[in-house]
C-alpha cells in the first residue's frame, strides 16, 4: 500500500474458510479486490485472487549461480594468475579443494540475494510507514480490502451488500 | 465448517485454542514485567558474560600463555569449546529447515527458540578460534581482503579457512531466516503494542501487512531458504570436521569423520534444545504449545543420533585394528585406556548408554528424565570433543615430546563464560520477541490442535454424532 492518501472499504472475517468462500462470491459478483490481509498464509487463496506464482525462486537461483562463478573464478585467478604457490606438491589449480568454499558462496549469495529481494519488491523496511486497515488482522481477523476512493454510493452499496452475503463480521471505510 | 479430524495423530496444540487466544498466550510474555525466575536467571547470565569478558581481556592482554597449552598440545579447551558450540548450532537449523522440507508439522512448536539458540550458539563457537589466535585485534586476516603485502592472500586449499566461510555463511544464512520467520510475528506483537514501544515494533516488523501477495513471496523465500539451508547445515559441520580429518595425525586421519560430526551435531543440538525448552515452557507456560509429544519427538532424535554416534565410536575402534596400524591402533588404544581415559569413559557412557533409556516410551516422555539425560548429552558432547583433540595431540609421534594438559582458570573462566554468555542471548531473546512461531501455529491449527485432532477430539466428535441422532 502507497502512503498516497485514498479511501478503503473493507470487510472482516473471522475465519479462513469464511474467507476463501466469500472470495469466491465477489469474483463470481465481479468484484475488484483490492488486497485480502490474513494472520497466516492462506492456502488456497492465490488461484482465486489471480495470483501468479511467485518468481523469487528464479532470482534466488540467478544469485547463487553467481555466487557460484564469484568464488571459484576468484580463487581460480589468486592461485594460477596472481599468486600460484604449491601446497602440498599439488597442483595450482586444484579444482577438490575449491569446493567448500565455493558452495559455501554460492548458498550466502542466494539467501542474501533473496532475502533483499524479498523485502524490497515487498516494499517493506523498517523506516517505512505501512499503514494497516486494522490491528487485528494480525491477530483473528481476515480482511478483504476494496479500492473505494472513486467509486460511486451505489457501488459501495453493492459492496456493502457483498459483505452482509458474505458473512463479514464488521464493515469499515478508512483512509489509508 | 468442514475440517479433517484426525484421531490417531496426536495434537500439537493443545487447550482448545482459538486463533485470538494463541496471539494472547504468545505474545503476553513479551508484554508482562519480567518474572523473579528470569531475573535470577539474567543476573547468574549476566555475571557469566562478566567472568568471560574478564577472561577474554585476560587472554589479550597477558597472551596466550595465560593457557596452558604446550608446544605438543597446541588445541585445548578453546577449540573443544568451538567444535562443541558450532555443533549445538546445528539444531535450529535442521528443525527449521529439514522437518519442513519433510513436512513433519511439530517443528512449528520449536522451531523459533530452537533457531534462536543456533544463532546464539554459532555466536559463541565464533569467539573461539579469534581468541585462541592471541592477537585479537588482527582476527580480520581470515578474509581474503586486497591488501598492501602483494595482495598476499589466504590459503584457500586450507580446511581452517573453509571453517571460517562455512561458519560465517551458517551464521548469516541461520539470521536471515530466523528474522524473515520473525516479522509477520513482530507485526503481532506491534499491533497490541502502544507509543514507543508500538514505534519499536512497528520498524521490527519492516511494516508488515500480511498482504496474499506478501505471504505467498514470503511461503516461498522460507521454503528455498530451507532448501538451501539444508545442504549447508549437513556442510557446516562436514568442514570443521576437515580440520581434523585433512590432517595427518592418527584419530583424526579418518574418513568417517565428516557424518560422525554431523551426528554429533544434531545430537548434541537437540539436547540443548530440550534443555532450554524444557525450562521455556515451564516459566512462559507454554505447555499448550511445546507439548510432551514435541519432546518426544526430539527425544526419539537423540536416541537415534546418539546411537549413530555410537556405532561410529566403535567403528573407528574396529577400523584402528583392523587397519593393522600401529600408529593409529596406539592412538586409539591411548584413548581408551591412556592418561585421559576417564574422559572417554565420559563420553561413552553420556553420549551411548545413557540415551538408550529413550527406548522406553514412557522414559522419552517424562520431563525430568529429559531434562536430566540432556544435561548428560551436553556434558558427554563435551568429553568427545575433549578427547578427539587433547588425548590425540598429547600422544604424538615422538614419546619424548609426549605431555599431558590441564587448563588453567582462564579456559575455564572463558568455557563457563561463555554459557553466560549464551544464556544472556537468550533471555533477552524470551522478552523481546515471541518465543513459539505464532503465525505458524495458527496455520497448523486446524490440522493439529486438539479439537480436531487426537482422542479429546474423537470424544467430542462422538458427543456431537450422538446429539445428532
Amino acid at each position: 500500500m502507497s502512503t498516497t492518501h485514498k479511501e478503503v472499504l473493507y470487510g472482516l472475517y473471522n475465519d479462513e474458510v469464511e474467507l476463501l468462500n466469500a472470495v469466491k462470491q465477489a469474483n463470481a459478483d465481479h468484484l475488484d479486490i483490492m488486497d485480502v490481509f490474513s494472520p497466516f498464509p492462506v492456502h488456497g487463496l492465490d488461484p482465486l485472487l489471480g495470483l501468479e506464482e511467485s518468481r523469487l525462486h528464479i532470482a534466488g537461483f540467478i544469485y547463487g549461480a553467481m555466487g557460484t562463478l564469484t568464488a571459484f573464478l576468484f580463487m581460480s585467478w589468486v592461485f594460477t594468475r596472481d599468486w600460484p604457490i604449491i601446497f602440498g606438491g599439488k597442483p595450482y589449480w586444484s579444482v577438490p579443494a575449491f569446493v567448500p568454499i565455493t558452495f559455501e558462496l554460492t548458498v550466502l549469495f542466494a539467501s542474501i540475494g533473496m532475502v533483499v529481494t524479498f523485502y524490497t519488491i515487498c516494499g517493506l523496511s523498517p523506516t517505512r510507514a505501512n499503514p494497516t486497515l486494522d490491528d487485528r488482522i494480525t491477530d483473528d481477523k481476515f480482511c478483504i480490502a476494496f479500492d473505494t476512493n472513486d467509486s460511486s454510493e451505489a457501488d459501495k452499496e453493492k459492496l456493502r451488500s457483498f459483505f452482509s452475503t458474505s458473512g463479514a463480521a464488521e464493515v469499515n471505510t478508512k483512509m489509508v | 465448517m468442514s475440517v479433517v479430524v484426525s484421531h490417531i495423530r496426536e495434537p500439537l496444540v493443545n487447550g482448545g485454542k482459538t486463533y485470538h487466544q494463541i496471539t494472547e498466550d504468545l505474545c503476553s510474555p513479551t508484554e508482562k514485567t519480567p518474572s523473579a525466575a528470569w531475573v535470577i536467571a539474567f543476573l547468574f547470565a549476566v555475571t557469566g558474560l562478566a567472568t568471560y569478558a574478564f577472561c577474554v581481556f585476560w587472554t589479550v592482554w597477558k597472551g596466550i600463555g595465560s593457557w596452558n597449552l604446550n608446544r605438543t598440545v597446541g588445541w585445548g579447551w578453546d577449540i573443544t569449546n568451538f567444535v562443541w558450540w558450532v555443533g549445538i548450532g546445528h539444531a535450529g537449523t535442521l528443525i527449521s529447515a529439514v522437518l519442513l522440507l519433510f513436512r513433519q508439522r511439530w517443528r512449528t512448536g520449536v522451531n523459533r527458540a530452537a533457531e534462536a539458540m543456533t544463532i546464539f550458539a554459532v555466536i559463541c563457537a565464533g569467539q573461539f578460534p579469534l581468541i585462541h589466535m592471541g592477537r585479537l585485534w588482527l582476527g580480520f586476516f581470515i578474509f581474503p581482503y586486497p591488501n598492501t603485502r602483494g595482495p598476499l592472500w589466504v590459503n584457500f586449499n586450507s580446511p581452517l579457512l573453509w571453517d571460517v566461510f562455512a561458519i560465517s555463511t551458517y551464521f548469516t544464512v541461520s539470521l536471515l531466516f530466523w528474522y524473515t520467520g520473525l516479522v509477520p510475528d513482530f507485526a503481532s506483537v506491534r499491533d497490541r503494542a502502544k507509543g514507543i514501544r508500538r514505534k519499536i515494533y512497528h520498524a521490527l516488523s519492516f511494516g508488515w501487512t500480511g498482504s496474499a501477495k506478501h505471504w505467498q513471496r514470503w511461503e516461498s523465500l522460507s521454503l528455498v531458504l530451507a532448501g538451501l539451508a539444508t545442504p549447508l547445515v549437513l556442510s557446516v559441520h562436514t568442514i570443521v570436521s576437515f580440520d581434523f580429518a585433512t590432517s595427518v595425525i592418527p584419530g583424526w586421519h579418518t574418513t568417517i569423520f565428516p557424518p560422525y560430526f554431523v551426528a554429533g551435531a544434531i545430537f548434541s543440538g537437540f539436547a540443548m534444545v530440550q534443555t532450554l525448552l524444557v525450562m521455556t515452557r515451564k516459566v512462559l507456560k507454554l505447555e499448550d504449545y511445546i507439548t510432551i509429544g514435541h519432546i518426544e519427538s526430539m527425544n526419539k532424535v537423540i536416541l537415534l543420533t546418539g546411537t549413530i554416534v555410537g556405532v561410529a565410536y566403535l567403528t573407528e575402534l574396529f577400523i584402528a585394528w583392523y587397519s593393522g596400524y600401529i600408529y593409529e591402533q596406539f592412538a586409539f588404544a591411548n584413548r581408551v585406556l591412556g592418561p585421559y581415559w576417564w574422559s572417554y569413559v565420559g563420553m561413552m557412557s553420556c553420549n551411548v548408554l545413557s540415551p538408550q533409556l529413550f527406548w522406553s516410551k514412557k522414559l522419552r516422555r517424562n520431563i525430568f528424565v529429559t531434562f536430566f539425560m540432556s544435561i548428560f548429552v551436553n556434558i558427554g558432547m563435551w568429553f568427545e570433543r575433549f578427547v578427539i583433540i587433547a588425548t590425540t595431540l598429547a600422544r604424538d609421534y615422538l614419546p619424548s615430546s609426549w605431555s599431558y594438559y590441564t587448563p588453567t582458570w582462564v579456559e575455564i573462566g572463558l568455557f563457563i563464560g561463555s554459557l553466560g554468555l549464551f544464556f544472556t542471548l537468550y533471555l533477552i531473546f524470551v522478552r523481546v520477541a515471541p518465543v513459539v512461531a505464532i503465525a505458524e501455529i495458527k496455520s497448523i491449527l486446524k490440522a493439529a490442535g486438539d479439537q480436531y485432532s487426537g482422542e479429546q477430539a474423537k470424544q467430542s466428535a462422538a458427543t456431537a454424532d450422538q446429539s445428532h441422532h
